[in-house]
């Protein structure tokens, strides 16, 4: 019998279903040590140098919203993959499923958004693919894009190399995107200028790789702050312990998520990452991320601590704790 | 920005006044027990108070002697499962358009499907925010029957009265909602007549009370002499909500106090409940694991009778077992604490739920699974 019965909404979401999806069926087909650690991007090791690569497909209702649009959100995801191993974009693809009858003018919008994100990540899109298909066969507009990078010599960046004591810092504001993405979705009419944050983070990466100590870096992205630290615990064997008032969201963003019944640590970013560096290190990356344009809202959320049992806890505002689990199942609005 | 901010401002999180409500906590906690026999059992009676607790990990906080149970208040779980397999055959109706909240896609009816698995097999079902969105459904596609389901407390019932109300004013003839109502004041007395309860003391729901008032408890206190306090939903609200119901226990007088009053009105809110006198009507309810109860629910009154799904689409209602081996019941009773049952993280997870209480995002089980306790 198959290890799975069949894909269900919830194997895409990010969280812990996605991770089975990958373990039990690609990297039992595929496996290989390239992609055995299951990073934003795998290492790939020609003479002389060492290449980052990854892909990943964009699908989101609407295809335009604030902030963002689907294409931006294309380029910006797959920078920021290579960005966070440390590898400076080389070059990007980008295929697309188109559905019969998708308005033209709109195509020609997401494409040039997409020139401008590469264009700020200073990468180009140097290859592609079109496939159209039949009006209901896909929604509107799917998008595929892959990046190589170089990681620089004496670069090497890798959750498993997160030691105890090791603090999080984290980029910015969270939540931002998916708030935005489910308010023009579902025309939740919610107000106060909520954007989606997505962003080429290739620069940000740049000026914290300046300073030695950086252990890690992670795209914070579906499934959330949450799901990216149990990844990182997962991966180091240590415990992730995070301050709930240090966690920066903004206020709209937290009035959102109290009304809509979303935790913003469960909730998809595409422009912010976490970065696990020494203590020693972390006042003066803390001060260079704040220096940059993405990075203005940078803050230490927490650190890593050794313990038998590693488990990822949020110590709360109030001065209690909670475990805080990969995302379960999709995030759903509740009924009051 | 101004009233989220007076909901929600970080000083109801602050760590220095949360740090002496729970020294208080202690002193009035360890005083009141030597007064309920060495434990003090509370009620959050709201599924909103059952998370909000388990995420801000206050249980861990609260003194020994104190136990806070979770109560029949979560719209999901509390659902019958006879209802939930009219739901479901009301997805079965071909043309039939189901609009939902989401909380409800992942309860399961009898036979083990949810309306996920109905959308799956080719069922229209679409999640929204508001009843009124359904309306605005009905009205673009006259072709279709469009269907809500509207489940859940006086909180939601009004909306959904609001939203027949405008869907009878617009003359739509293809809307039409389930009314799977309960009230919470019945439901309190059903739970303290029964002899064996040990509740000392209830959390009552902030938003329900916003509706009815404070009222409709008074029975609580004075004819069962159980402390009542209407709470808000930040952490400061609930440990200021549990001192009220101590310091009740000590003076020996119990009353309904009203901890949430940036919100709650002794009267409650008369728009509301004119708009659910007009179109509902209280009636028998059917809970899970409790059974159909005389004067606990509401239907559609006589005036909106032809907006009531399960009339116009001619679903009956039958009775229908629990999962099997599921302590959902228990746990809505407050006998029993998610931890207790024996699927409970096992067979029973939020990605493949037994029972209603780990499906909601109200539900008690949710709360302990996904927080701890």
């Amino acid at each position: 019998m198959a290890v799975l019965e069949k894909v269900v909404l919830a194997h895409g979401s990010g969280g812990r279903l996605s991770r089975e999806l990958v373990e039990n069926v690609f990297l039992k087909s595929f496996s290989n040590p390239a992609l055995k650690p299951l990073e934003d991007a795998a290492e790939v090791r020609i003479p002389g140098a060492t290449l980052a690569f990854t892909t990943d497909s964009y699908v989101v209702t609407p295809v335009e919203f604030p902030g963002a649009d689907i294409g931006r959100v294309a380029v910006c995801g797959t920078v920021n993959d290579l960005a966070v191993k440390g590898a400076r974009p080389l070059a990007l693809s980008a295929g697309f499923i188109l559905e019969e009858g998708f308005p033209g003018a709109l195509l020609e919008r997401i494409t040039a958004s997409m020139r401008r994100a590469a264009d700020e990540a200073g990468v180009r899109i140097v290859t592609g693919d079109t496939k159209v298909v039949e009006r209901g066969k896909a929604d509107g507009i799917f998008i595929n894009t892959a990046g190589v990078g170089l990681i620089p010599k004496g670069r090497s960046l890798t959750s498993a190399a997160v030691k105890a004591g090791d603090v999080i810092i984290v980029s910015g504001g969270l939540a931002d995107h998916g708030v935005a993405v489910m308010n023009a979705r579902d025309r939740l009419g919610l107000e106060g200028g909520i954007k989606s944050d997505a962003a080429p983070l290739n620069g940000l990466a740049e000026a914290i790789l300046k300073f030695p100590g950086v252990r890690a870096m992670r795209d914070i992205t579906r499934g959330g702050l949450a799901t990216v630290l149990n990844e990182v615990s997962g991966a180091c064997k240590l415990s992730a312990e995070v301050e709930e008032e240090a966690v920066p969201v903004s206020v709209q963003v937290k009035n959102a998520c109290a009304l809509l019944g979303l935790d913003p640590l469960y909730v998809a970013n595409e422009g912010k990452i976490a970065v696990f560096v020494s203590p020693a290190a972390a006042p003066k990356i803390l001060k260079a991320m704040r220096a940059h344009r993405y990075g203005k809202h940078a803050a230490v959320v927490g650190r890593m601590v050794k313990e038998k049992k590693p488990q990822v806890r949020l110590l709360t505002a109030i001065g209690g704790s909670r475990i805080m689990l990969m995302l379960e199942g999709e995030q759903l609005p509740r009924i009051c | 920005m101004k009233a989220a901010e007076q909901f929600s401002s970080p000083l109801w999180r602050d760590r220095a006044l949360a740090s002496a409500a729970l020294s208080e906590m202690e002193r009035l906690a360890s005083a009141a027990a030597q007064k309920t026999g060495g434990r003090v059992n509370f009620m959050e009676v709201c599924g909103t108070h059952t998370m909000a607790i388990a995420a801000s990990g206050m249980r861990r906080l609260f003194p020994k002697e104190l136990k806070m149970l979770s109560g029949p208040g979560c719209p999901v779980c509390v659902t019958s499962q006879g209802d939930i397999d009219r739901v479901l055959a009301l997805a079965e109706i071909p043309g039939v358009i189901i609009t939902t909240f989401g909380d409800m896609l992942k309860v399961k009816g009898s036979k083990g499907l949810d309306l996920h698995a109905m959308r799956e097999r080719g069922s229209d079902i679409r999640v929204v925010y508001s009843p009124l969105d359904a309306v605005a459904l009905a009205a673009a596609e006259p072709g279709r029957q469009v269907v809500f389901i509207g489940v859940g407390f006086e909180t939601t019932a009004p909306v959904i009265a609001g939203a027949v109300a405008r869907a009878k004013k617009a003359g739509l003839k293809n809307f039409s909602s389930t009314a799977f109502f309960k009230l919470v004041p019945p439901a309190l007395e059903l739970l303290l007549s029964d002899p064996e309860n040990k509740i000392h003391g209830f959390m009552l729901p902030g938003h329900v009370s916003a509706i009815i008032g404070l009222e409709p408890y008074r029975f609580v206190a004075e004819k069962y002499r159980v402390p009542c306090a209407v709470t808000g939903f930040e952490p400061l609200d609930i440990l200021s909500g549990v001192n009220m119901l101590l310091r009740q226990i000590l003076s020996g007088k119990p009353a309904v106090e009203d901890e949430y009053f940036r919100a709650v009105r002794a009267g409650g809110n008369p728009a509301a409940q004119a708009l659910l006198a007009e179109v509902f009507t209280v009636c028998a309810a059917s809970w899970r694991a409790i059974g159909t109860v005389k004067d606990t629910g509401l239907e559609f009154s006589k005036a909106y009778e032809a907006f009531d799904a399960v009339k116009r689409f001619k679903i009956p209602y039958s009775d229908a077992p629990e999962p099997k081996g599921c302590l959902c019941g228990a746990i809505l009773l407050g006998k029993a604490l998610p931890p207790d049952c024996r699927l409970f993280g096992k067979a029973c997870t939020p990605s493949n739920a037994v029972g209603p209480c780990m499906v909601s995002s109200e539900g008690a089980c949710a709360a302990w699974f996904k927080y701890g306790g």
